[in-house]
């Protein structure tokens, strides 16, 4: 009989905790499919945050440390330059990576920490029942911004691929989305790509998926997908923020 | 051969945890701990594999701690007081990990900035709450540079057998004065063989390190068995010195720089014919109730001095519940007590008795 779909090795058959419609399950194969890709389970060690994926322990099936909110590339920093042959990543929220960690993810960035971050942008905290993230777009709803996220108060939401951009230490940032087939396929090549960048040991490396959230959103999955397209990516646009060598194939 | 050499406190220390096989070295500058700081970047970047590392803040440093160790290496930071503050999210997680790390806390005063000079006001910190939840931490307190030497490796060994964070509580005058010490042999880097470190593991070989167990029956019996393990510690490896207490009436208690000063005074006033004792707790966690709660039976009161406006002597009241007075003498600020002070107060309470 011929295998014509399986879940990757780095997945475990745990039944994962996210809400229908989430784009967390599709983030978490991609990641776990580039790990097989280069057949580097055993020498993964992955990073969880504190938010949705704070269960992400369960769900990789390879060596993963549960850090503090915000600070998962302190705590990768300390398990890589232990282990520098291990691939070692992150997987963080918006409001873990963008607003409580954020000195974390920019000096960890800065120092070229050879380091990969999973970067999973969808708006808003998710774990916490939907407040305004440093993401949350103008006059966007959420629980504490309810009439809208007010530019003048809350200030304008973060690029964060744009702004880690003009880091020396950041070897590859790319923004990327999981709303459909061709991006999601996308998707998958910046994250093969970010690991092939670490496993040379040229430096930071960021991917950003824009990702959604109809439980908090109050949307159903398919409007989700819809609400993404037309008010994230214009003002997230998809694509190569930085990359050290130039745009040339690293594969 | 050991050599007998002369060695700031904050230095000695350093050069004894790298002989403890510590080569990963997370900091951040504050005074006046930053001789260890600047001595491990001197020293560790020589050493193949070894790594320095002047974190963004010490937020970061003691989380880059929680990677480092859980990924199996000896792992050290070093602070002050205001820093320490900032680390103790860190060391909550590290103690819910069950990890090994060594923290040094070369305290000075507080709250706040407070001042740089020698302090021991964050006694109840690091004895009560070095982080949120119900944790313990390994607390050793030394009082001479040999002890900071002594005890930095105490402490990573200790932390390793017991899978916990250990705390070298000193303070602004051992961290800058100058003593002979003999330096250990060096033991080189440990093997990072511990079976439970996230160093490289597939499927069901896996390993997990993490503090979060939604469960409450579930973590209601991983806090359980921790404290079965602080339990064993108390039993096993609780320190302290005595000195002249068999006859003593007024039993003199400090730990750290400031028990140095109070010993000097009890022998003052053994000389003047006053029966002074002495005891110094060298674990503040566990602490040595037993020492006390024996001595309160032939005592007939207590001081206890510290470089605070007391916080140790809560632990000595309750050691000996109350059974005679404690009477307290204290300097905050950065003041360190002259020996003069603490035998006048010995005076008036043997005044008082008779």
């Amino acid at each position: 009989m011929t295998t014509v779909f399986e879940r990757p090795k780095s997945l475990t058959a745990t039944p994962n905790t996210y809400c229908p419609g989430c784009t967390h399950g599709i983030i978490h194969r991609l990641v776990a499919q580039a790990i097989d890709g280069l057949d580097m389970q055993a020498k993964t060690v992955g990073v969880a945050p504190v938010g949705c994926a704070v269960f992400a322990y369960n769900f990789f099936n390879c060596d993963m440390v549960q850090a503090p909110h915000g600070r998962a590339p302190a705590v990768a920093t300390g398990i890589k330059r232990v282990t520098p042959d291990n691939l070692v990543f992150t997987y963080q929220g918006d409001g873990d990576l963008a607003a409580i960690g954020t000195a974390e993810t920019i000096h960890a960035a800065a120092r070229g920490e050879n380091i990969t971050v999973i970067f999973v942008n969808n708006a808003i905290y998710g774990m916490t029942g939907g407040q305004m993230a440093p993401t949350t777009l103008a006059n966007q709803v959420t629980q504490t911004s309810p009439f809208g996220r007010d530019i003048k108060s809350a200030g304008s939401p973060i690029r964060i691929c744009e702004m880690l951009s003009t880091l020396d230490g950041v070897a590859y940032a790319e923004r990327v989305s999981v709303d459909s087939v061709p991006n999601i396929r996308k998707a998958a090549k910046a994250i093969c790509k970010a690991f092939e960048i670490q496993k040379a040991g040229k430096g930071f490396t960021i991917i950003e998926l824009l990702s959604t959230c109809p439980t908090n959103w109050g949307l159903s999955p398919v409007e989700s997908l819809d609400w993404l397209r037309e008010n994230m990516m214009p003002y997230y646009p998809l694509g190569v923020f930085k990359d050290i060598d130039g745009g040339k194939d690293n594969g | 051969m050991s050599q007998r050499v002369l060695m700031k406190g904050n230095e000695a220390l350093a050069e004894a945890a790298i002989r403890a096989g510590c080569h990963h070295f997370f900091g951040y500058p504050i005074t006046p701990q930053n001789e260890i700081v600047a001595y491990m970047s001197k020293r560790l970047p020589k050493i193949e594999g070894a790594c320095f590392l002047q974190a963004e803040s010490e937020i970061a440093a003691i989380n880059m701690l929680l990677g480092a160790s859980a990924a199996g290496a000896r792992v050290m930071t070093s602070s002050s007081s205001p820093g320490i503050s900032l680390k103790t999210e860190g060391i909550s997680y590290i103690a819910g990990s069950d990890l090994p790390v060594v923290v040094v806390n070369t305290q000075r005063a507080g709250p706040g900035l407070g001042g740089i000079q020698p302090s021991q006001a964050d006694y109840w910190q690091a004895t009560k709450a070095p982080g949120h939840g119900d944790l313990r931490v390994l607390v050793f307190a030394p009082c001479s540079v040999q002890e900071m030497v002594d005890m930095v490796t105490t402490a990573f060994d200790m932390a390793d057998k017991y899978r916990m964070p250990a705390i070298i509580l000193a303070d602004g005058m051992l961290g800058q004065m100058m003593e002979a010490v003999t330096l250990p042999e060096d033991r080189g880097r440990q093997a990072n063989n511990k079976e439970w470190a996230t160093n490289g593991h597939a499927g069901e070989n896996r390993n997990i390190i993490n503090s979060l167990y939604i469960n409450p029956d579930e973590l209601e019996k991983i806090i359980r068995d921790r404290f079965a393990r602080y339990a064993e510690i108390e039993a096993k490896h609780t320190q302290h010195e005595e000195y002249a207490l068999e006859d003593a009436d007024i039993v003199v208690t400090a730990y750290g720089a400031s028990a140095r000063v109070a010993k000097a005074a009890v022998r003052d006033a053994r000389a003047k014919g006053i029966k002074a004792g002495f005891i110094r707790p060298i674990t503040l966690w566990p602490f040595p109730k037993e020492a006390y709660a024996k001595a309160a039976n032939t005592a007939r009161s207590f001081l206890c001095v510290e470089m605070s406006m007391g916080q140790m002597v809560d632990d000595v009241r309750l050691a000996i519940s109350s059974k005679v007075p404690v009477h307290f003498y204290g300097r905050p600020g950065g003041i360190v007590p002259a020996p003069e002070e603490v035998l006048a107060e010995i005076e008036k309470i043997a005044g008082g008795m008779n």
